[in-house]
C-alpha cells in the first residue's frame, strides 16, 4: 500500500475515533457540572421564589436531569450552546464568538514570536555546539521554560509598563502596543521549547554526510543552513505545534487574566467562578473539540514523519 | 535452568555497569550536579523549616507593615508584617510536597496503565489509550474546580487531582517503551518459557524501561509544581492559611508596584527550584541516553 493511502486511512480512523471522544467529553462535563452544589441563581441577593422558579424554567433547570441532558444535546446538534446564565440576554455562542478572535489573535502572535525567536536561537546554538554561542541561548531557553507565565507577565509589566513606562500594562487593542507584552508572556515558554527542539534537530542533521558535502563544496554557512539543514532539522518543531496549540489555550487563562484581555480564557475562568453552567459546558465542548483536533493533526504529522510509528496504526487499531 | 540463571546473572551485571556508567556521566555534568545539590538543599530546608524558620508561621506585626529586606527580616515583610523568608520556607514545603507526592501518584498510575496497554495490545490497548485521549481532552481546570467545589478545598485532593492529570503522558511514554521492548528477544524468551504476563511486565519490561521513567519523573516534578502554582495563582489551589510559592507569587503580583520584593523573592524560589529539577532531568536524560519523546 502506498504511503499516501496509509496515512489517509489513518486520518480517517482517527477522525472516527474523535467523535466518541468528544461525545464522552460532553456527557462527562455535563453531569460533572450539574452535580456540583450551588446553582447560578444562589446569589447573596435574595431573589423572590417566583422569580427564581421562572428563571429556572426559562433555563430548563426544573426538568429532570436526563431531560435537561437530552435537550442540551438537541440544541448542541443545531450548533446552539444555549443562553448564558450569568449574562442574561447573551448566548454562549455570542460570548464565544466575541472571545475567539481575541484569543486566536493572541495565540497567533505568541506562536509567531515563539517560532521566530525559538528557531533563530536553536539554529544559532546548533551551529557552534558546546561553545558560548550554544550555552547562552540555551541557558536563556532554560530560563524561559522555568519561568511560569504568571511570574513572567507581572515581571514584564513591572519592568516595561511601570519602571520604564514604555508599554501599556493591560488591555487588548485599546492603546498602541498593548498587544506586545501579552504575546511575549504567552509565547516565551514555547520559544524556549522550540529553541531546544530545533537545536536538537539541527545537531542531528548537521552531522549527516550531505551537510559535510555541502560544507566541503564551500557553500556559505547561512546558505547551507537555509537550503539543506532547516528542512530536516525542523521536523521535531513541526510535530510540537499540535500540542503547543492546546497548551496555548490553557496559557491564555493566565495571560488573559493578568492583562485583562476579553478572550476565551478569561471567560472560562470567570464562568467557573460564577457557576455559569451553560458557559462552562459550551467553552468545554468548544475547547475540547479544538484540542482533539490539534492532537489529531499532530498525530498525523508524527505518523507521516516517522515510519516506525506509522506501522502501529495499520488497520486502525 | 542453569542457562537461565546464567542469562539472569549476565543481565544483572550488564544492568549494574549501565547504571555505573550513567552515574559517571552524570557526575561529569556540572549543571546536573549543581541542580541536584541545590534541590537537595531545598528539600533539607523544607524538612527542617519548623526548626530553622526565623519567625513563627502565624506571627504578624501589623504596626510594621510591609518593609523591604533588612537585617531583622532578610527578605522583607508583607503587608501584615509577616516575615517573607518564613513564608517562603513554609510555602516551599507545600510546593515541594505537591511536586513529589502528585508525581508519585502519576508515576504509579501511568506506568501501570501504559505497561498493560502496550503489552496486551490489540483492542484493549485501543480502548485504554482512547480513555487517555478522553482525559487529555477534558480540560483539567473544570475537573479540579469541580473536585474542589464538591469535596471542599483539600490539599490531599489537590495531590490526587494533579496526579490524575499528570499520569497521562507517563502512560503514553511507558506504552511506547513497552511496545518496542515487547518485540525483543528476551521478552519473547520469557513468553515462550510460559511466564505469566504480570511477571513479564513487572520483572522484565518495567526494569528495562526504567531509564525513561526516571528521566520523565524528574521532568514531571517541575511541571506538577508549576501546575500547583498556576492553580494557586488563579485562586483555585492552595488556600490560606496554608501557603505555597504560587500563592505568594499571586499576592506579590497584586502589590508589586509598591512592594516588588513580595513578587521577586517567591518567584526566585520557584524558578531556582524548577531550574535545578530541569537541569537534573536533562543530565539524567543524557547520562541514561534516553531519546526525547514526541515533544
Amino acid at each position: 500500500m502506498g504511503r499516501q493511502t496509509e496515512v489517509l486511512k489513518f486520518i480517517f480512523w482517527r477522525l472516527l475515533q474523535a467523535i466518541p471522544v468528544i461525545f464522552v467529553v460532553i456527557t462527562a462535563t455535563f453531569f460533572l457540572v450539574r452535580s456540583a452544589p450551588g446553582g447560578p441563581f444562589d446569589s447573596e441577593k435574595a431573589v423572590l421564589p417566583e422569580v427564581k422558579r421562572a428563571l429556572e424554567a426559562q433555563y430548563k433547570l426544573d426538568l429532570p436531569l436526563h431531560e435537561q441532558y437530552i435537550a442540551y444535546l438537541g440544541d448542541l446538534s443545531n450548533g446552539d450552546l444555549g443562553p448564558s446564565f450569568k449574562y442574561p440576554g447573551r448566548s454562549v455562542n455570542e460570548i464565544l464568538g466575541s472571545g475567539l478572535p481575541v484569543t486566536a489573535e493572541l495565540g497567533l502572535y505568541a506562536l509567531s514570536f515563539a517560532l521566530l525567536i525559538g528557531v533563530l536561537a536553536g539554529v544559532f546554538a546548533a551551529l557552534r555546539p558546546n561553545t558560548r554561542q550554544d550555552y547562552i541561548p540555551m541557558g536563556m531557553a532554560m530560563i524561559g521554560i522555568c519561568m511560569p507565565s504568571f511570574l513572567l507577565g507581572p515581571l514584564l509589566v513591572l519592568i516595561f509598563g511601570i519602571y520604564l513606562d514604555w508599554l501599556p500594562i493591560a488591555g487588548w487593542g485599546d492603546l498602541p502596543g498593548d498587544k506586545i507584552l501579552p504575546s511575549i508572556t504567552l509565547g516565551s515558554a514555547y520559544a524556549a521549547y522550540i529553541a531546544r527542539l530545533s537545536r536538537a534537530g539541527m545537531l542531528e542533521i548537521l552531522s549527516q554526510d550531505y551537510i559535510r558535502t555541502a560544507r566541503a563544496k564551500g557553500l556559505p554557512e547561512w546558505r547551507m543552513v537555509i537550503q539543506h539543514a532547516l528542512r530536516g532539522g525542523l521536523i521535531p518543531v513541526i510535530a510540537f505545534l499540535g500540542p503547543a496549540f492546546a497548551g496555548l489555550l490553557a496559557g491564555s487563562f493566565v495571560v488573559e487574566t493578568i492583562f485583562q484581555i476579553p478572550g476565551l480564557g478569561r471567560f472560562y475562568v470567570q464562568a467557573a467562578f460564577n457557576r455559569d453552567y451553560t458557559m462552562i459546558l459550551g467553552t468545554t465542548v468548544f475547547l475540547s473539540t479544538l484540542i482533539v483536533f490539534f492532537n489529531l493533526i499532530s498525530d498525523v504529522i508524527a505518523a507521516w514523519l516517522n515510519p516506525r510509528l506509522r506501522a502501529q496504526f495499520k488497520g486502525g487499531a | 535452568m542453569n542457562s537461565e540463571q546464567m542469562a539472569l546473572l549476565m543481565e544483572a551485571e550488564d544492568g549494574a555497569s549501565l547504571w555505573h556508567d550513567a552515574w559517571l556521566r552524570l557526575k561529569k555534568n556540572r549543571a546536573a550536579v549543581t541542580g541536584g545539590v541545590v534541590l537537595a538543599i531545598m528539600v533539607v530546608l523544607a524538612i527542617l523549616t519548623p526548626w530553622i524558620a526565623p519567625y513563627g508561621y502565624e506571627a504578624q506585626n501589623l504596626d510594621l507593615g510591609a518593609t523591604s529586606p533588612s537585617a531583622a527580616h532578610w527578605l522583607g515583610t508583607d503587608i501584615f508584617g509577616r516575615d517573607l523568608l518564613t513564608q517562603i520556607l513554609y510555602g516551599g514545603r507545600i510546593s515541594l510536597a505537591v511536586g513529589f507526592i502528585a508525581t508519585a501518584v502519576a508515576l504509579v498510575i501511568g506506568v501501570t496503565w501504559g505497561a498493560v496497554a502496550g503489552y496486551v495490545g490489540g483492542r484493549i490497548d485501543s480502548v485504554m489509550m482512547r480513555f487517555v485521549d478522553i482525559l487529555y481532552a477534558l480540560p483539567f481546570m473544570i475537573f479540579i474546580i469541580l473536585l474542589m467545589v464538591v469535596f471542599g478545598r483539600n490539599i490531599l485532593l489537590l495531590f490526587l487531582a494533579i496526579g490524575a492529570v499528570e499520569w497521562l503522558t507517563m502512560a503514553r511514554i511507558m506504552r511506547t517503551q513497552v511496545q518496542s521492548l515487547r518485540q525483543q528477544e528476551f521478552v519473547e524468551a520469557a513468553v515462550s518459557l510460559g511466564l505469566p504476563p504480570s511477571a513479564i511486565i513487572f520483572k522484565h519490561i518495567i526494569p528495562n524501561a526504567l531509564g525513561p521513567i526516571i528521566v520523565y519523573t524528574t521532568l514531571t516534578i517541575p511541571s506538577v509544581m508549576l501546575l500547583e502554582a498556576f492553580l494557586s495563582f488563579l485562586g483555585l489551589g492552595i488556600q490560606p492559611p496554608q501557603t505555597s510559592w504560587g500563592l505568594l507569587i499571586s499576592y506579590g503580583a497584586e502589590t508589586m508596584e509598591e512592594y516588588p520584593w513580595l513578587l521577586i523573592f517567591p518567584g526566585l524560589a520557584l524558578t531556582i527550584t524548577l531550574f535545578s529539577l530541569n537541569f537534573l532531568g536533562d543530565g539524567l536524560r543524557d547520562a541514561l541516553d534516553v531519546r526525547g519523546s514526541k515533544d
